[in-house]
């Protein structure tokens, strides 16, 4: 369980990022304490992963402070920067371009070791290595052999220990397991959530996929077109979504039970461009519910109640 | 039986073929690499023992034999001034050989220099440094080669000089492309994330990935640097006359036009050493499993 005395262990404040005329990333902000696993969702393009490279400051943010256990990440030297990064990791959606394909295995999983001068001595790094190695649920004996020699799975398995091997507090999943297959999905879902429970660590978990976000995350928040529209305890936002634009992606869901009849809101066109978005609220074109008001100014995430927070401002929908 | 198969089936620790073992074993089954190979060994053999293997010194006058065609004295007959062309031909691979190895290593070094840099570094860098290399692209590569001579002076050291000069604009613009395609590569993400530095990233993670590309369009362009050696050669702008190279007797010959075999000895050698290169730069290229257009 997350550690419950309210101090941020990232604070993340008005970030934005452009890339030219298109603005991927608008105004976010958002809190995590230790141990909290926050779930990110959205469409493609909504900036789902742009978000999660900022946090790492893997790309340099337009404007706007990530602050990570007290330390500003923008105010660091590219060196300090560097020996931060042992405490914060990523893995990344696709094992097969994540691993580099003229390393072996237990190379790339002691690389993390050598960089940061952990473990000094090789005899030593390498049984960290095998020590990591099983704990994602490889046999030791792989450490030699190259990436293109494993299936999916047990490659994103070598991704994970990859960022695991220098002890991390901080792991940005980015669509982790939404390149993998159904069933090996359950493992690696299963394996990151057992890893984040006995390590305690900190996850921004993305993914497209509502159903393994509410599986692993504590709280949620949901990004449209660069900015947060709803953001909340996973169980609240999942039963009753607030926002217009969380409610359509809810009833998207597809229902084992035939029998059931739901509410389906199926939405109007398509994602807007970034690089042109429509004045006001940037899902009011789609939106079932807008009214003229919607177009005057972008609505202001504000708090529905003191955990739960919506960036609408229709109040008599529930 | 079951617990004689025991041990058999416990998982060994097992390292596998590194990638440049399994390179080199697909270029040994590599019929038309493996040619190539062949015969670039037999040159810089000849090239390596020539003082040996020739049966003459390659400026030694034989004034009872000048334009003398091949003979048992002369296999390959002798010029006009009476040295043996075969000698010549030999020691001839010397320099050729060297013209090639040093260019292609200059300019593997400058422009793969500037490639990097351009490609990893981007922005203001990469523009400036690739509007330089479309500038020198923009010249017919004979006549930079040409330019670059009439500037340093006609000797060996400035055509070679000039050679890898003419090739840098080439080795800048595939190692940017190859670097600029590498390092968007979440591989090369994860080690920035994990805290690696600068050189750790373009040692271990960019350059292995280009090195392949780079290694076959070396080999390829090493057939073009002989090719355009003999062409300078011919128009008298390489090695000063006593250095035999085979453009320059191609050039002598030139005058001589009833001795054909003044002409075709080194002539057929350019022919054989240029095919050769591309031959052995193709069994690179699929040994290495590379795509690289020529």
């Amino acid at each position: 369980m997350p550690d419950s005395s309210g101090t941020a262990f990232l604070a993340v404040d008005a970030l934005r990022k452009s890339f030219g005329p298109v603005r991927a990333v608008e105004n976010v902000a958002f809190t995590l304490r230790r141990g909290e696993v926050m779930g990110l969702v959205g469409e493609s393009g909504s900036g789902k992963t742009t978000v999660g490279r900022l946090v790492l400051r893997l790309v340099e943010p337009t404007s706007g402070r990530v602050v990570f256990d007290g330390t500003d990440l923008g105010a660091l030297s590219g060196r300090q920067m560097r020996r931060v990064r042992k405490r914060m990791q990523i893995v990344f959606q696709d094992p097969f371009s994540s691993l580099n394909p003229y390393q072996r295995v237990g190379e790339a999983i002691e690389e993390p070791l050598i960089v940061h001068g952990l473990r000094g001595e090789r005899a030593q790094r390498q049984e960290r290595v095998r020590e990591l190695l099983s704990l994602v649920g490889l046999r030791p004996a792989h450490a030699g052999r190259y990436p293109h020699e494993f299936s999916g799975g047990q490659r994103q398995r070598i991704a994970i220990a990859r960022a695991l091997a220098s002890e991390p507090d901080f792991i940005v999943a980015d669509e982790a397991v939404s390149a993998l297959d159904v069933s090996i999905q359950a493992q690696i879902i299963n394996l990151l959530r057992e890893l984040q429970q006995s390590f305690q660590l900190t996850m921004l978990f993305i993914s497209h996929d509502l159903g393994v976000v509410r599986y692993l995350a504590d709280r949620t928040m949901v990004l449209y077109l660069g900015r947060i529209v709803e953001m909340g305890p996973t169980e609240e936002l999942f039963a009753a979504p607030r926002h217009p634009y969380t409610r359509a992606l809810l009833s998207a869901i597809p229902d084992p039970d035939p029998d059931r009849r739901r509410e389906r809101i199926i939405l109007k066109g398509d994602v807007p461009s970034p690089i042109d978005p429509p004045s006001g609220c940037a899902f009011r074109e789609r939106c079932p519910f807008a009214l003229a008001a919607c177009a005057v100014e972008v609505p202001a995430l504000r708090a529905v109640t003191p955990t739960h927070s919506k960036a609408c401002i229709r109040d008599d929908l529930h | 039986m079951s617990q004689s198969l025991a041990p058999a089936l416990a998982i060994r620790e097992t390292r596998s073929e590194s990638r440049f073992v399994t390179a080199a074993r697909r270029l040994l089954h590599h019929r038309a690499g493996m040619c190539g190979l062949t015969v670039i060994l037999v040159i810089v053999i000849c090239a390596a023992f020539a003082p040996w293997l020739a049966p003459y010194d390659p400026a030694e006058i034989d004034y009872d034999a000048m334009i003398a065609p091949p003979s048992w004295l002369h296999p390959l007959g002798t010029d006009e001034i009476g040295r043996d062309i075969l000698s010549r031909v030999i020691f001839g691979a010397r320099v050729s050989l060297q013209i090639v190895f040093v260019a292609i290593v200059l300019s593997l070094l400058v422009g793969g220099a500037i490639g990097l840099a351009s490609g990893y570094v981007g922005g203001r860098t990469d523009n400036v440094l690739m509007r330089l290399m479309d500038g020198l692209l923009a010249f017919p590569l004979l006549v930079l080669a040409l330019g670059v001579i009439a500037v340093l002076g006609p000797d060996l050291i400035n055509a070679i000089i000039a050679l890898a000069v003419v090739n840098v604009p080439g080795f800048a613009r595939l190692v940017r492309g190859q670097v600029l395609s590498v390092r968007e590569r979440d591989f090369v993400q994860a080690a920035r994330a994990t805290g690696a530095g600068h050189l750790r990233i373009m040692v271990v993670h960019v350059w292995p990935s280009v090195a392949g590309n780079v290694i076959v369009y070396a080999s390829l362009r090493a057939s073009a640097v002989l090719i355009t050696e003999s062409s300078l050669a011919f128009l008298g702008l390489g090695a000063t006359p006593p250095t035999p190279t085979w453009g320059q007797m191609l050039a002598t010959a030139m005058e001589y036009w009833s001795a054909w075999w003044m002409s075709i000895f080194p002539g057929l050698a350019i022919f054989f050493a240029a095919l050769a290169f591309n031959f052995f730069g193709d069994g690179l290229r699929d040994a290495l499993d590379v795509r690289i257009g020529e």
